[in-house]
């Protein structure tokens, strides 16, 4: 009986889903052993007419990471949407859109002309640029050309089931192709992580009080963060009440609190929004100064609430960019 | 999309009939119903969609009703006029056509559209634009039931005037019990101050002392004067109420009144400012408000009393001849303190009165300036038998007037300081001036902008007057002066004024003013108005619930209105005022309970995670945490349907029923959807 | 359709108790204003979900405008003291994603009234119209047509193949 064939491919990414896989340790071996890998570019050799050549849905799972930033992209999701049963969004990139989903407050011109000629330590004199083509010796190379903005994957092709996480947690990718494996899949769009937010699993949840009033907000580094009590309590945000658990509560567990990675819960529609009102409601100040005081303590608004998530929320990116 | 779960009532499709209402030309003049009726019903999940002259009429709801066991309807909408006024009309018509009332929605295509705007075609576009948002969001309506709320049958009344006699009354003779609140010393308010009462010229003791007296003795009326509201907390049904009880130093249940204290008192004669005479006469530290004061029992004004220091502490310096005098009733306590009671009552009246205009607000008419100006409650008290003259009409120098001015509509119909007209200022201005030509035989000069004599038999008393000698002279006084111009004009007040009937200015000498000053709110109206949850209206008048159809009550629910804190009126009207609150506040007790909108908050318990963002969020305290659960959760008892927990929710584990996420955002697409 | 011209359309969430009310107390009294306003019931300004607003502007509208009761007068004790926080940061976070701050608005308009719900109505419409349409709905749909276009690309050259093959 042939084994399933699966795939795990990247897109706008850092690398770190890629080492998620890797940290599933020995239980990586349990892995390999009941699938056949057909493609996995960071460990494996491929060619794009390999994946061409494959028959539509001979592929039973891809586990796609990474946003949609480039028309490669796009075009390897495309495909490899064709060509599998499967395509389950894989990290918070793929979910949501992730970090790179910050860019949407940019055109991207000005992130290339930043890259490349503005940033305090780039030296370029001749202020090159990268090319979608360029002619060498008669040779004629392309390279794929970025899109204005980032999208999440599903907002490029059909997604069947996400991951979420950045990265996801061993345990819930584990949970993932265990259920993958023994055709326990939820409901088609379903994200493979609770649908109850982080407060329930954090081990600082018995130090939440029960009459929070913010009357400042303070960013991480400034203060020495006390490591049992609940973060809101002292003042930071934290983004845990508007965020799946799942992940074992594995950045208050190290001191900092949760920056939303997991997304929102299928209740909310955009989790910065939530978190907003959430913080919001709860200053103590009744006048417009006061309340303006306290929320000097949040500079970066869209960086706090969106900072996985921008892609994916109402309003998707900055206005007044170009659209093409 | 992710983790949907299926919840639209099972998966049934909807079936909506769609109505909008022509409302005769109120709507039909400037919307095109027909053609928002065409355009509606080619919208996905409409099944009917009509237009229809008068929906709110028998035959426009029996069609609803009918519609829906014809056309299986499972959803309803009406376009028509505000939600506030017709929405339970047409929930119950939904409810007799077998579907849940709730499966309804509303269009608001009146007052927010045909008759704000002048365009046709803009208006009907704007209806389009609503109608969808409605067929939207009535889709994700789901069945609720209204719940029950039992009603204590206990009410409070404020304010111990005539509207508050009268309310409480009527409540007590027909078994309710009541606890009547006043903040003076007596009950009376202000009537207790007039001295005839028009058009009957009835004596205003006469007809209020015996309500006065009957209040004092009913068994069903405890009666707490001397003490003011402080606190109100609860809801409809079950309110609790803080009264703040201020000491007088006399022990209510042993005083007989038989106000021995009074001529005993260290300071033998009064010294004092007497409040009820409008400060033309005097009383001592010990007193009673006038004879007649119910209860019949004195109080001790610790301001000016020798027993008290500076700081309202018993400094026990006085010799205590009051005391002497008591004897062994043992009345007089200097021990009292404030304190403070909580009851409990299922309705509240709130009945506190008004405030006459303060006259040195206009300065040219001289009140505060010249002795010889007096307000119209300062000459009721003089013409009074009872008052500080004895009823002699005499000057503040001892002298009798010859001639007297009265101006009427000071502090009304006035740009500069009041706007509204005070209702009663003609006729009481005429009845003075009939009294004072009695008590006097002056010359009496009533000067006027319009003669408002409205009520019954108040235009015959104006007939009778027009007789009885008095000068009439329409036009608004510029200035009282006292500067002369004549050898006549020595002495006495010069009343300037344009007789516009006649066409030219008029000097015209008086040796009194009387200034008819109109009614005002009181002036801790906006504390009062706080204190029940209640609105006041630009004047400052308490805000009934519609000018017309609803002028008792307000909108928070079991709070009602009477008498002159709703808006001037004169005694008849206060009186049926008073009347109808009791029966407004007699149906909700009687009935036993009342149905609330079931526009609650819960908590999903299994979504919830017990962040706890939402517990301070609930100024009712509805909402806590359950440590064995470890969530949070909802009394549904509690919860008054605002909806912040449900907009704060970080997770969007709150629904709030009726006003839905989903129903919501269907509704924001929906006016967009139309372009 | 014929190409109307453009006016703004302005979605206003209204509290039931005061501004509600004030806007049926402006239709009483028939005072006229701007039609470009549509008007969503909720009970309390608390009520407001910072989502709502955003979903108004990603589904086309040019401003939105919330009324609660002034401060002190919530019917609900302190709801509009809820929306005050949440509309100072949300106002700041909608200009950093390049939405105007005029286009964004928060009356307090007491139950009397109606004239506010007039004036509010016809200023912001004013400001709205000198701002020009926000469109974000449509700027959207103008940016996904660069994903769109490599699909059609290939639709097309499989087309071609197809036809080529023929």
């Amino acid at each position: 009986m042939p084994k399933p064939k699966v795939a795990f491919y990247w897109c706008a990414s850092c690398g770190g889903c890629e080492e998620t896989v890797v940290d599933l340790a020995e239980d990586i071996l349990g892995v390999v052993e009941k699938v056949d890998i057909v493609l996995w570019p960071v460990a494996m050799d491929f060619k794009y007419a390999d994946v061409r050549a494959m028959p539509d849905k001979s592929i039973v799972a891809t586990f796609l990471n990474g946003a949609i930033r480039s028309t490669e992209q796009e075009e390897m999701a495309r495909l490899l949407r064709r060509k599998s049963q499967f395509l389950i969004a894989y990290g918070s990139c793929a979910h949501t859109g992730g970090i790179p989903g910050l860019a949407n407050q940019f055109s991207r011109e000005e992130i290339l002309n930043f890259v490349y000629k503005g940033s305090p330590s780039t030296v370029n004199e001749t202020g090159t640029l990268p090319q979608t083509e360029f002619e060498e010796q008669g040779r004629r190379v392309h390279l794929p050309a970025l899109h204005q903005g980032v999208r999440s994957l599903d907002q490029v092709v059909e997604v069947d089931y996400y991951v979420p996480g950045c990265p996801p947690t061993p345990n819930i990718t584990k949970a993932a192709v265990g259920a993958l494996l023994e055709g326990r899949l939820p409901a088609k769009g379903s994200v493979l992580a609770p649908d109850i937010a982080l407060c329930d699993e954090c081990p600082r949840k018995a130090t939440k009080p029960t009459n929070v009033a913010f009357t400042e907000f303070v960013r991480p580094h400034q203060r020495l963060l006390d490591p049992n009590k609940c973060f809101l309590a002292q003042g930071v945000v934290c983004m845990g009440p508007a965020t799946r658990s799942g992940c074992g509560s594995q950045c208050p567990s190290g001191n900092m609190p949760c920056t939303g990675c997991f997304g929102p819960t299928s209740r909310v529609k955009d989790q910065g929004a939530k978190m907003l009102s959430s913080l919001c409601a709860n200053i103590e100040p009744k006048d417009e100064d006061g309340v303006d005081k306290v929320l000097e303590g949040i500079p970066d608004p869209v960086g706090t609430f969106y900072r996985y998530g921008l892609p994916k929320s109402l309003l998707r990116r900055k206005g007044g960019l170009p659209t093409s | 999309m992710e983790n949907v779960s299926q919840k639209k009532n099972g998966g049934e499709q909807p079936r909506i009939g769609f109505y909008i209402c022509h409302c005769g030309h109120n709507i039909a003049s400037m919307v095109d119903c027909a053609d928002v009726a065409k355009y509606v019903a080619q919208l996905p999940g409409v099944v009917l969609s009509k237009d229809y002259k008068y929906m709110c009429s028998d035959p426009g709801q029996e069609m609803i009703a009918k519609d829906i066991k014809e056309h299986g309807l499972n959803r309803v909408v009406v376009a028509s006029c505000s939600p506030l006024l017709h929405e339970h009309t047409f929930r119950n018509a939904t409810e007799k056509g077998g579907l849940n009332p709730f499966y309804f929605q509303m269009v608001n295509v009146r007052e927010h559209d045909s008759w704000v705007h002048t365009n046709r075609e803009d208006a009907t576009h704007k209806a389009k634009a609503l109608a969808r948002a409605a067929i939207n969001r009535v889709a994700h309506h789901k069945p609720l039931e209204t719940k029950k709320v039992p009603i204590h049958p206990d009410v409070l009344v404020v304010g111990g005037g005539i509207a508050g006699i009268h309310a409480a009354m009527t409540l007590a003779n027909a078994g309710k019990k009541v606890i009547l609140v006043e903040r003076e010393p007596t009950i009376g308010g202000h009537m207790a101050k007039f001295d005839k009462t028009f058009p009957t010229l009835d004596c205003a003791a006469c007809i209020l002392t015996p309500k006065m007296s009957e209040v004092g003795s009913h068994p069903n009326i405890r009666l707490m004067t001397y003490s003011e509201v402080v606190k109100v907390e609860g809801y409809v049904g079950n309110y609790q109420v803080t009264i703040k009880r201020k000491p007088r130093y006399v022990d209510e249940e042993l005083c007989i009144g038989c106000q021995e204290c009074i001529p005993a008192c260290v300071f033998k004669e009064p010294k004092f400012a007497d409040e009820f005479n409008e400060g033309l006469g005097k009383r001592k530290p010990i007193y009673i408000p006038f004879p007649q004061a119910t209860p019949q029992v004195v109080t001790i004004d610790p301001k000016v009393c020798l027993n008290f220091n500076k700081k309202g502490e018993v400094s026990n310096k006085c010799k205590k001849t009051c005391v002497e005098a008591c004897g062994d009733k043992n009345a007089i306590d200097f021990t009292q303190t404030e304190k403070f009671e909580e009851i409990k009552v299922g309705a509240i009246i709130v009945a506190t009165g008004f405030k006459t205009f303060d006259a040195r607000r206009i300065t040219q008419y001289g009140y505060g300036i010249y002795p010889g100006v007096y307000t119209s409650l300062e000459v009721e008290r003089l013409v009074n038998a009872a008052g500080p003259t004895g009823g002699h009409v005499v000057l503040r120098d001892g002298r009798k007037p010859e001639s007297i001015g009265i101006i009427h509509c000071v502090g009304s119909r006035d740009e500069k300081t009041n706007r509204w007209c005070s209702r009663v200022c003609c006729m009481y201005s005429l009845k003075l001036a009939h009294l004072l030509k009695e008590h006097t035989g002056a010359e009496v000069y009533n000067f006027y902008i319009d003669m408002r004599t409205p009520g019954k038999n108040y235009d015959e008393f104006y007939g009778k007057l027009l007789e009885e000698g008095v000068h009439f002279i329409r036009g608004r006084v510029g200035e009282v002066t006292d500067w002369a111009f004549t050898k006549e004009e020595e002495g006495k007040l010069v009343i300037r004024v344009e007789d516009t009937l006649a066409g030219y200015v008029r000097r015209i000498p008086v040796d009194m003013v009387v200034l008819s000053v109109g009614l005002e709110p009181q002036p801790d109206a906006q504390d009062v108005r706080r204190l029940f949850g209640m609105s006041c209206g630009g004047e400052g008048f308490f805000l009934e619930r519609h000018p017309k159809l609803a002028p008792v009550n307000t909108f928070t629910d079991g709070i009602y209105l009477a008498g002159c804190c709703q808006g001037p009126k004169d005694i008849p009207d206060t009186v049926a005022q008073a009347g109808a609150a009791a029966a407004e506040a007699m149906q909700l007790i009687d009935r036993g309970y009342i149905e609330q909108e079931p526009n609650t908050a819960f908590i999903l318990q299994d979504e919830c995670c017990g962040c706890k963002s939402c517990i301070p969020l609930c100024p009712y305290t509805a909402i806590v945490f359950d440590e064995s659960t470890q969530k949070a959760i909802i009394n549904e008892a509690l919860c008054k349907g605002c909806g912040t927990c449900v907009g704060s929710c970080p997770s969007g584990s709150i629904v709030q029923n009726l006003f839905e996420d989903d129903q919501i955002f269907s509704e924001i697409e929906g006016v967009l959807s139309y372009d | 359709m014929t190409e109307k011209k453009w006016t703004p359309r302005l979605v206003a969430f209204f509290c039931n108790w005061c501004t509600y009310t004030a806007a049926d107390l402006a239709g009483v009294s028939r005072l006229k204003y701007a039609s470009n306003v549509r008007i969503i019931r909720v009970m309390c300004s608390g009520r407001i979900d910072p989502q709502f607003v955003l979903e108004a502007f990603a589904k086309g509208a040019d401003g939105v405008l919330i009324g609660g009761c002034h401060p002190n007068d919530c019917h609900y004790v302190e709801g509009n003291y809820k929306m005050l926080r949440r509309y100072r940061l949300l106002k700041r976070m909608l200009a950093d994603m390049g939405i105007e701050p005029e286009r964004f608005r928060l009356e307090w308009i007491s139950a009397a009234e109606g004239e506010k719900v007039k004036r509010v109505v016809d200023d912001m419409v004013q400001k709205l119209t000198a701002l020009g349409p926000l469109a974000w709905d449509k700027k959207l749909e103008d940016w996904d047509r660069e994903v769109k276009a490599l699909e059609e690309h290939v639709q097309a050259q499989q087309t071609t193949k197809e036809v080529a093959n023929a």
